[in-house]
């Protein structure tokens, strides 16, 4: 029997609530499914499930708040037989005696969230904690001693404490309407989380550089002639394919880093930042982007921006970036130095297009160029080697005809 | 095509990927990009609908006579036999 757990869909979730069940018992289920729908502070999100077998039971009510990491269902495999009685049901979280009770107003920057409570040692004296989840508990003021673990044998993860020490659970009954499935309020908070925790452990380094895009352009626009829109490709699909190609060699940048530890990818799932109107933004991954062609990139680019805009995308999409790639598009300012968003150690800025004097042989000409930016982490990478990645992806953009 | 199903689709599409942005509000004349907040893939998006729902070709040659919703509208009239 395998649990079926709410998912964390990225460093600034620690709660998400159930709002659909598309599976019910007895229902066969197979890797890759879709079984729940979970609103979190980024919208409505789909989780599938990573296994085959039955769905043997829910625990979980539709309308509950769970912490990351409770079991919403069981999965039983192929020929088990079903669990004999139902495991209790989780509490959720607005029960949870942590101090999640907290007045409306929003918490003050640089001032812990939560009145520290007088930190009680466990009655058995033998808390199973991890360092990392010690050191944030002791941050926040969270008190050990009334966490569940999740982790083996009952140990307190960086995850659980997480789950409370987070953002305060915004109020539904004072947040702002939701827009076109998001909840804008619950969705500054969740930006707001993440880049503070960046901006608070992440050692960033800043590089820059111009990127003429003659070539790309003339590429695209070759590419698209004659083709109806819904085949044409947006240059926009040319820098993932570069900064995937790029991180092929350069796969310092390409990763998590978590708990200490940096984590290289095995693919490159590139998270496109993508704007949601009314303000806020998600960066869910194209998967595998190494591996894929220009016109699949456009595809799946579109695909993504499609169910964004909709509020509606799945967990994986937001938990399984490598690196993120921002892109302002074509209105806007020439240069952008982004924030790494955690457990990331790269991202990838692309300015706006502009036409700049260029200088080709011994004329200067007007060209169209593109600043590209990289903020990277120097837990993990140094600038010499952020400069030879970055210059990779202006060499990959020159010769389009090879992504 | 009339002139006024010609607006009405160029209306309804615009509706559909900026919900929040009212045709009667904006400066007709000013950047449609600007005036409706859309990125190039919502203008894609734009362009796919358009033409389909009217049958033309739309080419990315002629992107900059579509440039405000007053051009875009002159633009679907020409070419919309």
């Amino acid at each position: 029997m395998a649990e079926f757990v709410m998912p964390s869909l990225g460093a600034d979730m620690d709660a998400g609530t159930l709002v659909e069940w598309l599976k019910k018992p007895g229902d066969a289920i197979h890797r890759g499914d879709i079984i729940a729908v979970v609103e979190t502070q980024k919208g409505a999100i789909e989780v599938e499930c990573f296994e085959d077998g039955v769905l043997d039971s829910c625990l979980v009510d539709l309308g509950a708040k769970v912490p990351v990491g409770t079991p919403l269902a069981m999965i039983r495999g192929e020929g088990e037989a079903p669990a004999a009685t139902k495991e209790e049901a989780p509490k959720p979280v607005e029960a949870s005696p942590a101090p999640q009770a907290e007045a409306p107003p929003p918490p003050k920057p640089a001032i812990p969230a939560h009145v520290p409570p007088p930190a009680a040692p466990s009655p058995s004296g033998r808390l199973r904690i991890t360092p990392a989840a010690r050191k944030l508990a002791a941050e926040k003021g969270v008190d050990v001693a009334t966490l569940t673990g999740s982790g083996p044998d009952g140990a307190i993860r960086l995850a659980d404490v997480e789950a409370i020490a987070g953002t305060p659970t915004p109020k539904a009954e004072t947040s702002r309407p939701s827009t076109g499935g998001f909840n804008m309020d619950a969705m500054r908070e969740a930006i707001a989380s993440a880049m503070a925790r960046s901006k608070r452990e992440v050692p960033h380094y800043y590089l820059s550089h111009r990127s003429e895009l003659t070539n790309a352009e003339a590429f695209i626009a070759e590419r698209n002639a004659g083709k109806p829109p819904e085949e044409r490709i947006l240059i926009a699909a040319l820098f993932v394919k570069a900064v995937a190609k790029a991180l092929k060699k350069y796969k310092e940048f390409n990763g998590h880093y978590e708990n200490g530890v940096f984590e290289p990818g095995e693919a490159a799932h590139i998270g496109m930042a993508i704007n949601i109107r009314g303000g806020g933004l998600v960066a869910p991954a194209i998967h595998d982007a190494q591996d894929l062609d220009l016109d699949t990139v456009m595809e799946k680019t579109r695909d993504l921006v499609a169910r964004v805009r909709a509020g509606r995308f799945r967990g994986r999409e937001l938990s399984d970036p490598t690196i993120t790639v921002s892109s302002l598009g074509d209105r806007g300012v020439e240069a952008m130095f982004p924030i790494i968003y955690p457990p990331q150690v790269a991202i990838v800025g692309i300015g706006m297009p502009v036409m700049r004097p260029w200088v080709v042989g011994d004329q200067v000409l007007p060209r169209s160029t593109v600043t590209l930016t990289l903020a990277a982490d120097h837990r993990v990478s140094d600038g010499h080697r952020g400069a030879l990645f970055l210059s990779a992806i202006d060499k990959n953009l020159q010769e389009p005809e090879k992504l | 095509m009339s002139d006024d199903r010609i607006d009405a689709a160029l209306r309804q599409e615009l509706h559909k990927i900026a919900p929040d942005m009212e045709v009667d509000d904006i400066d007709r004349d000013g950047d449609l990009r600007e005036e409706f907040d859309i990125d190039s893939m919502d203008f894609l998006n734009l362009v796919s609908a358009l033409s389909k729902s009217l049958g033309l070709p739309m080419p990315e040659e002629d992107y900059d006579q579509m440039g405000s919703y007053n051009a875009m509208l002159a633009y679907l009239k020409a070419h919309s036999g």
